[in-house]
């Protein structure tokens, strides 16, 4: 599994895992049942502290992304990746609408709007 | 905390003629790295002489995997590590492993030998030649030799290069690896508390000032610095502490998400541990 932490992220190191961790799953490089380094190995591995693993594997666990099996691991957990896809999707629609109402009542262009969307996205 | 415990301190009392170790509290659950941190004379090694019972306590109490602080099998179950290296120049490692293993009951040669050849330590070259680094080396892989399932250091990586306090800091985690064992280590090189500790506890005049997973200080602390001429209006209640050079005043916030949103008009920072314990040190009162 190869994780990059970066140090001058605002981001906290545990949410920099579960991001990389989640889109390693979305993107099938981790496959269903695939066995995750434990806690204790992938903290030494990226020479940060077992505790900031172990929030991102409760995150991870909690979002439904990996499951922990005890005395054995945490695995990747079988999941419908479309379902998850559509779930996100509507939860970025929601934000979307309050960002389209914002621009209607203060006269605010689509192009700009759409513009900052686009800017966003290639972050 | 309600992590099981390695080492449990509570109202820890020591008082010596101009210092006393005041009703100190804190612990070291298992399997995880805690750093103990604060300026010399603040009571670290004091602390740590009392776990390890060469100091007799005038209050309070230590626990150690459970029970009192001093027994001869608990001993056993510590490695320790001082500042500097205990074995006479004479010496070379395989006398100083021939005299412990001697000492220890649980004393490993397999271990030994595997370690000494891992940190390149020489068997045969008298302790005298040795660097500073391979003198830390060497006191650190006889403290693992014996299997122990606590692992204490008292400045142990003050004084060396960032390239074996790096080698020290794998061997830490290493260390953890195993759930049950877990590590004490005091020191003044803070970047090396911000990679691997799990917690953090801050000593300060024989007090402790806090005790804070890492996590929490390094993603939640940050700190307000303004112009002097600016004079805002932070209030007493949003901040920890502050302090003022001859252009700017800062403030050690706990939450900088709120901090943020409170004045957005500010620069609000993120806070490093060396930071966060200067502010409480050296910061001054509201």
């Amino acid at each position: 599994m190869e994780i990059l932490i970066s140090n001058s992220s605002d981001k906290p190191i545990y949410e920099q895992i579960c991001i990389q961790v989640k889109s390693l799953i979305m993107d099938g490089t981790l496959s269903a049942g695939e066995m995750l380094p434990s806690m204790r190995a992938l903290a030494k591995d990226l020479h940060i502290s077992v505790i900031t693993v172990q929030r991102a594997y409760e995150d991870l666990t909690r979002d439904g992304f990996i499951e922990t099996v005890s005395g054995k691991g945490c695995f990747v957990a079988p999941q419908n990746k479309e379902w998850i896809q559509e779930e996100q999707l509507r939860i970025a629609e929601g934000f979307l609408e309050k960002a389209a109402q914002i621009g209607r009542a203060h006269g605010i262009a689509y192009e700009r709007m759409a513009n900052i969307l686009k800017l966003f996205f290639e972050e | 905390m309600m992590e099981k415990s390695s080492i449990t301190v509570k109202n820890l009392y020591k008082k010596f003629d101009g210092f006393t170790l005041d009703h100190i509290s804190f612990q070291v659950p298992r399997g995880r790295i805690v750093g103990f941190i604060g300026e010399n004379g603040a009571g670290k090694s004091t602390t740590i002489k009392l776990i390890l019972d060469q100091l007799k306590r005038d209050g309070g109490e230590i626990q150690i995997l459970g029970g009192p602080n001093g027994s001869c099998q608990q001993k056993e179950t510590m490695g320790v590590v001082f500042d500097e290296c205990k074995f006479h120049p004479v010496l070379n490692a395989k006398d100083v492993g021939r005299i412990l293993s001697g000492s220890y009951r649980t004393w490993d040669w397999n271990l030994f030998t595997q370690y000494t050849k891992r940190f390149a330590i020489p068997l045969n070259k008298p302790i005298s030649q040795f660097s500073k680094g391979m003198k830390m080396k060497l006191s650190i892989l006889c403290a693992l030799s014996h299997k122990p399932q606590i692992l204490i250091l008292d400045e142990a990586t003050t004084g060396l290069d960032p390239v074996v306090r790096n080698e020290i800091l794998d061997i830490f985690l290493e260390f953890i690896q195993d759930e049950e064992h877990s590590v004490l280590f005091s020191t003044h090189m803070l970047p090396d508390i911000q990679k691997v500790a799990d917690y953090v506890v801050l000593i300060h005049k024989g007090k402790i000032i806090f005790e804070e997973k890492k996590d929490d200080l390094i993603d939640n602390y940050g700190v307000i610095r303004c112009r002097k001429s600016e004079v805002p209006h932070v209030s007493p209640k949003d901040y920890v502490c502050s302090r003022e050079t001859d252009l700017t005043r800062e403030y050690l916030v706990r939450d900088r998400g709120i901090a943020k949103k409170k004045y957005p008009s500010l620069m609000v920072d993120k806070a490093s541990v060396e930071e966060i314990m200067l502010f409480y040190i050296k910061g001054g009162a509201k």
